[in-house]
């Protein structure tokens, strides 16, 4: 919660054991790092902005996880937590991605003539083409602890700099408190509208406060670039368009965020980035690049191929139904996308899934007729 | 353990013992004490003016957008209570929540009790239109759990299903569940269960924590209608009152299963005496019963319940200040549930109708949840013989009806006595 930071005062009165959260029956990243002993360091410390550790674990005390899912099961409220509370928030991004140690470096490449290929994946199994990020603006504190100034002036900033953006960027914002009935259904048809969330573990680390104040979307006039704000995290950047040009996809994501932090810094402000964690977000699951490249892609045979799963853990590519995280696949079409997200550059994590949807087409086109595919196997990457 | 709760209930106590001095000359007295107490809060850190803070409330319809001005919100948004709790705290709710066209929600919580003084420049003309203008500046709180006075009570079982009446009760020094850090919600349970189990004869009980209940357990309590869940209503959660569930959660009830204690959930703890049939009486008087054994438990081991004169028990949402009572029964009145002058009776014998699922239900088959619809101003033994005269009166009209006799609307009853 923000600025309620004398509530840590209160609690130093009581000892560190009447404190500790029943984490008995929990299973996220969050709770297998957090010790008594851990609790008791922390506990005492807070941010320059008065986020303190209960407000770190909040969201994963009240949501103890799935037995099948690892949730992360912590936020942070500000770029200065991931310091604050490295002893936490170290391990738990070991853990969840992929063994990335405190002293490790993270690239940043949005160059997009680095990438190879990608401009050919077969459309007709490639439906869609799509490339999203977050961006946090330096000096603002984060979604979980915002005040309601502070998310209206990261609103403010950023339409301001988007308002600047030309030629096949040009757009337009849309307030989420001050959209008409027309436009609102317009974006829920053109799939852009976002809702209040509703999922338990983002409500309870205080991210949907203040609900809709300072939130809405921006769009290019093509509305193959949109822009969230004030939801999860400051910005969501998000390219697409239908078919299989990823490269083009990714050309006009580099060239808008590029254009978009060129913006920002013109008005004084930074994005949020250092060289070890990358780009800092809300969720330690997003550090790093926070890319997702994604495509939307007919895998009706290949999908029931026994070996699937490993097919895709080797290429270090997830699967998803259409309807985004947590949904089911509907008719043999899956969202196939990068599973990491820190510890690659976003060239080489976009490269990893155009190399890889292009190995699951031909695949795909074999079983079709009835070809075997063992010699196509790929390596661990 | 008990020494760090002893040194912050002692200055708890200050505030409670000044609280208890009635006398008209030394309100100010009082006032000018509580003053000096309150601001011991730390003072908020912003880098945003209150101009650029201040919620957006013009589509919202609940009381505590109808009295923030952005002048109050200037006023009070860098003030803390002495635990810290502030003002975009204790409103966060009402702001998420803008309300409902037809329903008009409270829109704001207390953390501690002194949030109710603290922010009085908010919460008193939101508790003023709440409760039908009872005004915490001038006028005073009677609390009366003397059952004894009680006339009649039982109510002809051919109509009333069952018998019920709630409060809740918070524990001095300890903050209120949208606020309360883990270890002072621990220790909540912990006092409460500890004088629950001191209870004796027909209010023997038993206490199920939420963590560690079992499954045939929670089953019973279940089919028994007793077990409350993790709330789900955004008016709750919104507030910060589920943090941490399940733990320090529970449910206490005596072996009879007459008289039951909620712990941890909107309040420190609710109270509930019920049975089936219509003996409202012999159902009050367990329940003041059971609510003075309680507090004279409690006292034996140094903690009191949070109450003043101005604003009676103190509990979360400000609705359920004063008595924090609601008495009710199900009642059949089918012909009488019919009639168009039904709404215009109830209202004039100050009582509401629910479903029979509660609050937002609505009625099943002809059968009713008539209860009192005043809490602050009067006291309990009012409001329970309010709703014994009026449940007495709705089920004459019911028989006359029957008979094919006409009815008449009472005449209001007065609201402040």
């Amino acid at each position: 919660m923000p600025f309620g930071n004398s509530h840590n005062t209160l609690k130093m009165k009581f000892s560190s054991e009447q404190e500790f959260p029943d984490l008995s029956k929990h299973n996220n990243h969050m709770a297998k790092v957090l010790t008594p002993a851990l609790y008791e360091k922390l506990r005492s410390k807070q941010t320059p902005s008065g986020f303190t550790l209960d407000d770190v674990i909040q969201t994963g005390v009240d949501n103890p996880g799935h037995p099948f899912i690892m949730t992360v099961g912590c936020v942070a409220g500000d770029e200065e937590t991931y310091e604050v509370f490295k002893e936490l928030l170290d391990p738990v991004i070991q853990d969840r991605h992929g063994g990335y140690k405190p002293t490790d470096k993270h690239k940043t490449d949005l160059n997009p003539s680095n990438l190879k290929g990608g401009d050919d994946l077969d459309a007709n199994y490639v439906l869609s083409s799509r490339v999203r990020t977050g961006r946090s603006v330096r000096g603002f504190c984060l979604p979980p602890h915002c005040s309601r100034g502070e998310r209206r002036a990261v609103e403010k900033l950023s339409v301001e700099a988007l308002g600047a953006l030309t030629g096949d960027l040009k757009g337009k914002y849309y307030a989420l408190k001050n959209m008409t009935e027309a436009e609102q259904q317009q974006l829920i048809d053109d799939h852009f509208l976002f809702d209040k969330p509703v999922s338990p573990l983002l409500l309870a680390s205080g991210m949907a406060r203040d609900w809709p104040d300072a939130r809405g979307i921006w769009h290019n006039d093509n509305k193959t670039f949109l822009v969230w704000v004030n939801e999860e995290d400051h910005l969501r950047v998000i390219s697409m368009q239908k078919g299989g040009n990823m490269k083009e996809v990714f050309n006009r994501f580099c060239t808008g965020l590029t254009k978009i932090e060129e913006l920002f810094k013109n008005k004084g402000h930074a994005f949020m980035w250092n060289e070890h964690l990358g780009y800092v977000l809300t969720c330690p699951s997003n550090l790093g690049t926070g890319l997702r490249a994604g495509v939307h892609v007919k895998l009706p045979n290949l999908s029931k191929y026994r070996q699937f799963e490993e097919i895709l853990k080797r290429l270090r590519l997830q699967k998803r139904g259409t309807g985004g995280v947590d949904t089911a696949a509907v008719g043999g079409v899956f969202d196939i996308s990068n599973a990491d997200r820190l510890g690659f550059s976003e060239v080489e994590l976009v490269q990893m899934v155009v190399d890889g949807v292009k190995l699951l087409v031909e695949m795909e086109k074999r079983l079709e007729k009835g070809q075997a595919i063992e010699d196509l196997m790929p390596a661990q990457k | 353990m008990a020494s760090s709760f002893a040194r912050i209930l002692s200055s708890k106590r200050k505030v409670g013992i000044l609280s208890l001095v009635g006398a008209g000359s030394l309100t100010v007295g009082f006032f000018l004490n509580r003053e000096q107490h309150v601001n011991a809060g730390a003072h908020v850190r912003r880098i945003y003016p209150a101009s650029a803070e201040y919620p957006d409330l013009r589509k919202h319809n609940n009381c505590m957008a109808s009295h923030l001005t952005p002048a109050v919100y200037a006023k009070l948004c860098d003030k803390t209570t002495p635990n810290g709790y502030t003002l975009d705290l204790a409103i966060q709710t009402g702001v998420d929540n803008p309300g409902h066209p037809f329903i008009k929600t409270v829109g704001m919580v207390a953390g501690d009790e002194e949030s109710y003084e603290v922010f009085a420049d908010i919460f008193n003309p939101v508790i003023k239109e709440r409760h039908n203008g009872y005004d915490p500046c001038n006028m005073k709180h009677p609390t009366d759990l003397d059952s004894s006075k009680i006339r009649g009570g039982q109510f002809d079982e051919k109509y009333v299903l069952s018998s019920r009446v709630r409060t809740g009760r918070s524990i001095r020094g300890l903050s209120l569940p949208p606020a309360c850090t883990r270890a002072e919600r621990r220790e909540v349970e912990r006092v409460v269960i500890d004088a629950l189990a001191g209870l004796k004869g027909d209010l023997a009980g038993k206490y199920y924590s939420l963590t560690l209940m079992t499954e045939q357990e929670q089953q019973q309590l279940i089919d028994d209608h007793f077990l409350f869940d993790k709330p789900v209503s955004p008016l709750l959660t919104c507030a910060g009152m589920a943090r941490d569930w399940p733990d320090a959660r529970g449910i206490w009830h005596n072996n009879e299963k007459t008289f039951l204690v909620w712990v941890n959930e909107e309040d420190h703890t609710r109270v509930i005496s019920m049975e089936k049939g219509g003996n409202m009486k012999r159902v009050f008087e367990r329940f003041c019963k059971g609510l003075q054994e309680v507090e004279r438990l409690i006292q034996e081991k140094g903690w009191e319940f949070m109450w003043n004169e101005r604003l009676g028990y103190i509990l979360t949402c400000p609705s359920n200040l004063g008595t924090g009572l609601r008495a009710g029964v199900h009642v059949t009145l089918p012909r009488l549930s019919k009639d168009p002058r039904f709404p215009k009776i109830l209202d004039n014998l100050r009582l509401q109708k629910r479903g029979t699922g509660g609050v937002d239900t609505a009625a099943v088959g002809n059968t009713f949840d008539i209860s009192n619809l005043d809490r602050l101003g009067q006291s309990e033994v009012q409001l329970v013989q309010t709703v014994i005269d009026g449940v007495n009166y709705l089920i004459e009209c019911e028989k006359k009806l029957e008979r094919g006799q006409d009815i008449k609307i009472p005449a209001p009853i007065s609201q402040f006595k």
